[in-house]
């Protein structure tokens, strides 16, 4: 037995592997779900009260729940059609697969919670409490629903999934192909939900933002020779890195430009570069990967003013070509704002009002360059339409904050 | 598993008149041959317009009808298949092959199992 292994650990690197051997031995997600579930609370009892982890805990794992299986199957006349295929699989013995070109069964797994037959939250949901192993109670709470309706929500997905045929089967390249982006679509959701609540009281709910980390971490494994799998784990480490300076000890959101950059997590800014690295080798880059150059060009910037505002700005005109969006195109605004003046920034995001006008982060944005310009008037309406667009309470008190400074003297530095 | 394949589109969109109609008969029997060969078609039929509905309701004992569709809407009900596959993914590779489904849309809807 290995004692520096702690059953958390375990947990972490077993749980979506038992799930997914499980699925595809027995073809059922709910008996799968409950009997890795059991397995784990066996496992705790039996390692803890004393014989500790043992040596391949996957294995004991994997063979307790099994058992558990086949006694559930025996028992219920639900699965009464599963007898006759089970025999088949016990002749075979523990599963190896035999086929060579199968894939993963956590990728597997991974691909059937984002089936495009089920809806994007059920989607997050499934990918959440079946592969990371979040309880529904947990789930809830990072989406901020009543636990009853996470529970309904997952209830229901798996309830489609048994009684409208979706299949968990082994996946080929070409389905692999076709799906991954909904995959890679689900775990931004699933960090973007976690690292800019607009509903949450908080800005950052860390949790999210680790399992989203872990999730992309493991598709890279799963998938590594995929250009947009690597740009989108090194998009969540760049932009997470910045994690603990986003807020202030108050909670209220600091910009960039005031973030402590000595507390950005350089380890994982590291990470994150060869996450970003590998991404380029493989390329040409995607959404992702352009995102985590851009983030890559922030987490590199010695200082606000030393950041490579035109390379940012061309960097944006990229995704642009790839993906166009109003609030892409407002991003590139504040960068050009920064290479060539509030002025220029001025210019470019004026057009965008119309199609943006509901949205905080355009007032806030424009108020930011009339505040710069010396604009305090102009500024002050800025935010005043801001917080007319139904603010999260960290939005509101960050946009309060940002009136209170204009006071007297709206006109600070320029250059910022 | 049996799905049910309910094709919908809007009446003004797809071939309109006899002559286009026509035109794109042969594009639906290849589609009912390929499934017929393949085993796995369990029947299905077009549908007169929606015009040439009568729906029905019993209320209190009281047989009402109505001359028309079950609801106004823009997509109706053009024709249906019944198909034997083994899961949804296949459900999903022959419904897009349906001729309507580049105009109208498919809905693929699990045939009820009642337990022997």
């Amino acid at each position: 037995m290995d004692a520096s292994i702690s059953f958390d650990e375990v947990f972490r690197t077993e749980w979506s592997r038992l799930v997914a051997v499980l699925v595809r031995d027995f073809g059922d997600l709910e008996l799968a779900e409950d009997c890795a579930q059991d397995a784990f609370v066996q496992a705790n009892r039996t390692w803890i009260g004393g014989d500790g982890v043992p040596d391949r805990p996957g294995a004991w794992l994997t063979t307790t729940a099994r058992r558990r299986a086949i006694d559930v199957i025996r028992r219920s006349s639900r699965y009464q059609d599963k007898l006759a295929e089970l025999d088949v699989k016990a002749k075979r013995g523990p599963e190896r697969s035999t086929t060579g070109d199968l894939v993963d069964e956590r990728l597997t797994l991974l691909l059937g919670c984002c089936h495009p037959a089920l809806n994007l939250e059920a989607q997050v949901a499934l990918t959440l409490r079946l592969v990371a192993g979040l309880t529904t109670e947990q789930i809830a709470r990072g989406f901020l629903v009543e636990d009853n309706t996470m529970r309904k929500r997952i209830t229901r997905a798996k309830a489609k999934i048994r009684q409208a045929g979706i299949p968990f089967y082994p996946v080929d390249a070409n389905v692999l192909r076709v799906r991954l982006g909904a995959v890679l679509h689900v775990i931004y959701l699933i960090f973007t939900e976690g690292h800019s609540s607009h509903s949450a009281a908080q800005l950052v709910r860390g949790d999210l933002c680790d399992e989203a980390a872990w999730l992309a971490g493991l598709l890279a494994r799963l998938v590594p020779e995929d250009s947009e799998v690597h740009g989108l784990h090194g998009l969540i480490l760049l932009t997470d890195a910045r994690r603990s300076t986003r807020v202030d000890a108050d909670g209220l959101a600091l910009m960039l430009e005031d973030q402590n950059r000595c507390e950005w997590d350089r380890a994982q800014i590291q990470h994150g570069l060869a996450a970003l690295g590998r991404a380029i080798q493989l390329g040409p880059l995607g959404v992702f990967g352009l995102q985590a150059l851009l983030a890559s060009l922030h987490a590199t910037a010695a200082t606000f003013t030393d950041t490579d505002w035109p390379r940012i700005v061309r960097t944006y005109d990229m995704l642009l070509q790839l993906h166009s969006s109003p609030v892409i195109e407002l991003n590139r605004a504040i960068a050009v704002s920064y290479a060539d003046g509030p002025h220029a920034g001025l210019r470019e995001i004026e057009p965008l009002r119309e199609i943006l006008n509901g949205y905080l982060y355009f007032h806030s944005a424009t108020a930011e360059l009339r505040r710069r310009l010396g604009d305090t008037a102009g500024a002050g309406e800025g935010y005043r339409l801001a917080l007319g667009c139904a603010p999260s309470s960290a939005e509101e008190r960050f946009l309060n904050s940002r009136l209170a400074t204009l006071g007297g003297d709206g006109g600070e530095n320029e250059s910022a | 598993m049996k799905y049910a394949l309910l094709l919908y589109s809007a009446e003004d969109v797809g071939p309109q008149g006899e002559k286009e109609m026509m035109d794109e008969m042969p594009r639906w029997f290849s589609f009912t041959e390929e499934l017929t060969q393949a085993g796995h078609n369990l029947g299905g039929e077009a549908l007169l317009p929606v015009a040439m509905s009568t729906t029905l309701r019993v209320r209190d004992g009281e047989r009402i009808t109505t001359d028309g569709p079950f609801a106004e809407t823009k997509e109706v009900l053009g024709g249906f298949y019944i198909i034997d596959v083994e899961n949804l993914d296949e459900a999903m590779a022959w419904a897009e092959k349906i001729p309507s489904a580049p105009y109208g849309s498919v809905e693929i809807r699990p045939v009820m199992e009642i337990p022997e």
